[in-house]
């Protein structure tokens, strides 16, 4: 057991903390306030691989591992959670899935354009009455003989208005249900009946892009099908297992951001002639902190190695993402109150922070969800 | 068409992070982290370019230092530098300007030709901005200093450069093989990408000592050799606050000038 990180490791982390430091934070607050996509970060991310970090380099991908995926994840999100989730859902939502479970033809088709940024991805499994319930699929795909044909609707799509590849789920064969009827397909922008419907707008993660999938008679050639017919939910649950640790380590960034500007807040605030850092019982807080961000990121570089092993890592980074997520709500609620008044005020980062937290306690499972997952493995003899 | 080019690069300490040492008035440099020097980075982001356009270049980088300098040259190879020299010896160890120079182009003679050597303006430890120089003059070739913009003439054997003086600037054409040294208002330099890390630490790096150099140890490298002596070591007193003085017409700035003046019985 080695607890170092590897040289490659640091020297990712080294290079996107200065990379988030200059291209993103200085533009987090205006884009979060103007619910504006940051594109010219994303192409900036494209360009230096940040978009295709745990995939080989034969397919353009950085050549590296789950850890440094993510650690990618979690510089981003110190800085800017939406530009995080950005790289997040594009990586382990849509890249991950097409080449894990994508034909030869269909990772050479679509992953090198994926890994290198030039083209964006997002995933279609929510709809308005399967949330949690994920296999009550009402979208449907039927076959045509020559193509499939596509009806329906996706909600809550992070990456929505910008992707260009999507993985999108939906009920081939209704009488086999949840395991068995559904499967997954490769839609692209541009698709003849596929549309963007609405773009959300939120509490968090303001300048991400969160919005509907419209299916009308959307016609997806036949060899876009995704795994065998009736893996899709397969396919769906073993995408959610790697991307759990993805929004884990957003949630880890956002707990890490929020810590850090306090520390220094505090080294400069002063009340009753001492700084809030000589306070001991603010001091105990922080202890608190800290402590909880770092077993937060023990868990997910847990479950990001053991991905990386190929052992079986769901309920090891279903703990990840549930212990990061609390952790950065409960950090970010209390960055806000050490802030005080300033907390408050969008002129100081951890009012936006802690907006951004909530939501890693609800997408990509929510903490009930993954408390599910967690429990079916204590009880499963 | 393709160049030769050799970058010569410091690992120096993060002067944003350095703190005095109050009693013995030296550098804390215990847990401060090493950074590649500036200036260096926008002589190699400039090679990078070139490369840009050019492909087939190759950009060799030379740093010497302790081992951990190793780290620079990962850092330099994952920006795009295609190999990385680190001159590490006990026997260069307390080189100053001088001997570093003899050790870097001895390096460079031992690399055979190049095109072109870009260089920091100086490293942001010393501030000395001499090395650069000195190399090129050991490796008797054209230099300049303080490069502010850099192209390639049609011919391919010429270059033009803008060399930066206070008060405007100076347009050279020079021709290759030369020394440039960088200044940060060339260009502004990339970030490592996340392949390109996975490459560099996985890349053979040759560590040279005085003896692949050929240098004499007791007469061109290390501290014996070194004709400089440090004299004393001290912090400087911090000097007052400037203020600035605003007014919307030059009448108003001078009679505030002359008040400020005046309040401090300076006339």
């Amino acid at each position: 057991m080695d607890f170092q990180l590897t040289k490659e490791q640091e020297f990712v982390r080294k290079m996107v903390r200065k990379f988030a430091e200059t291209e993103v934070e200085p533009i987090a607050a205006d884009c979060d306030k103007e619910h504006r996509f940051p594109e010219e970060t994303v192409k900036k991310m494209g360009e230096y691989g940040l978009l295709g970090v745990p995939f080989p380099k034969d397919v353009e991908g950085a050549g590296g591992d789950h850890i440094s995926y993510a650690i990618t994840v979690e510089e981003l999100s110190r800085c800017c959670a939406s530009t995080g989730v950005i790289c997040s859902a594009h990586t382990s939502l849509c890249a991950w899935p097409i080449y894990a479970w994508g034909n030869e033809e269909q990772i050479k088709k679509y992953v090198p354009d994926l890994c290198s940024g030039r083209k964006l991805g997002a995933f279609g499994l929510t709809e308005p009455n399967a949330g949690t319930d994920a296999g009550g699929q009402q979208t449907r795909a039927e076959d045509m003989g020559d193509h499939w044909l596509l009806n329906g609707a996706k909600v809550f799509i992070t990456n929505g208005g910008y992707a260009d590849t999507f993985v999108v789920m939906a009920m081939t064969d209704k009488k086999k249900g949840t395991r068995g009827g559904i499967s997954s397909f490769i839609v692209e922008k541009g698709f003849e009946g596929f549309s963007i419907g609405k773009t959300e707008d939120k509490m968090g993660i303001c300048a991400s892009s969160t919005t509907e999938l419209i299916f009308q008679n959307c016609k997806v050639p036949k060899e876009n099908i995704l795994g065998n017919p009736g893996e899709g939910f397969k396919v769906a649950m073993s995408t959610l297992d790697g991307g759990r640790i993805g929004i884990a380590s957003q949630a880890l960034g956002i707990a890490q951001g929020a810590f850090d500007v306090t520390v220094e807040y505090m080294k400069s605030r002063k009340q009753f002639g001492k700084r809030l850092a000589d306070m001991q019982a603010l001091q105990f807080e922080m202890a608190e902190m800290k402590t909880r961000i770092d077993a937060a990121r023990l868990l997910i570089y847990r479950a990001a190695d053991m991905k990386d092993k190929h052992l079986k890592y769901g309920p090891a980074s279903a703990m990840a993402k549930l212990y990061a997520a609390e952790t950065a709500m409960y950090v970010t609620t209390k960055a806000v109150q050490f802030h005080g008044g300033y907390g408050y005020i969008k002129d100081y980062p951890v009012e936006r922070m802690m907006r951004d937290a909530k939501i890693t306690e609800i997408y990509e499972g929510t903490s009930e969800v993954q408390k599910m997952v967690i429990a079916a493995d204590v009880f499963k003899k | 068409m393709a160049f030769k080019i050799i970058v010569c690069a410091k690992q120096v300490p993060d002067t944003n992070e350095i703190k005095i040492d109050p009693i013995k008035k030296t550098l804390i440099r215990e847990g401060v982290p090493s950074i590649l020097n500036h200036d260096d980075a926008n002589a190699l982001e400039e090679a990078l370019k070139i490369k840009d356009q050019y492909p087939d270049t190759h950009i060799t980088v030379i740093t010497m230092g302790p081992p951990q300098a190793k780290d620079l040259l990962i850092e330099c190879m994952a920006m795009g530098a295609d190999d990385g020299i680190l001159l590490s010896d006990r026997a260069l160890g307390g080189s100053d300007t001088w001997a570093t120079s003899n050790a870097i182009a001895a390096a460079i003679g031992k690399l055979g030709g190049f095109d072109l050597i870009f260089a920091g303006r100086q490293a942001i430890d010393g501030d000395t901005a001499q090395v650069g120089p000195q190399i090129a003059e050991k490796l008797g070739i054209p230099q300049v200093t303080y490069v502010a913009d850099f192209s390639i003439d049609s011919d391919m054997k010429h270059i033009t450069v803008h060399r930066a003086l206070e008060d405007g600037y100076e347009i050279i054409k020079i021709e290759t093989p030369c020394m440039l040294t960088a200044i940060k208002e060339l260009n502004t330099p990339r970030h490592m990408s996340i392949g390109g890390i996975f490459d560099a630490v996985k890349k053979d790096m040759p560590v040279w000592g005085a003896k692949d150099l050929g240098v004499d140890t007791d007469r061109e490298v290390g501290l014996e050799a070194s004709p400089t002596n440090v004299y004393r070591s001290f912090t400087p007193a911090p000097k007052g606050k400037g203020i600035v003085i605003e007014g919307d017409t030059d009448k108003e700035l001078a009679d505030r000038l002359l008040i400020n003046l005046k309040k401090k019985h300076v006339i």
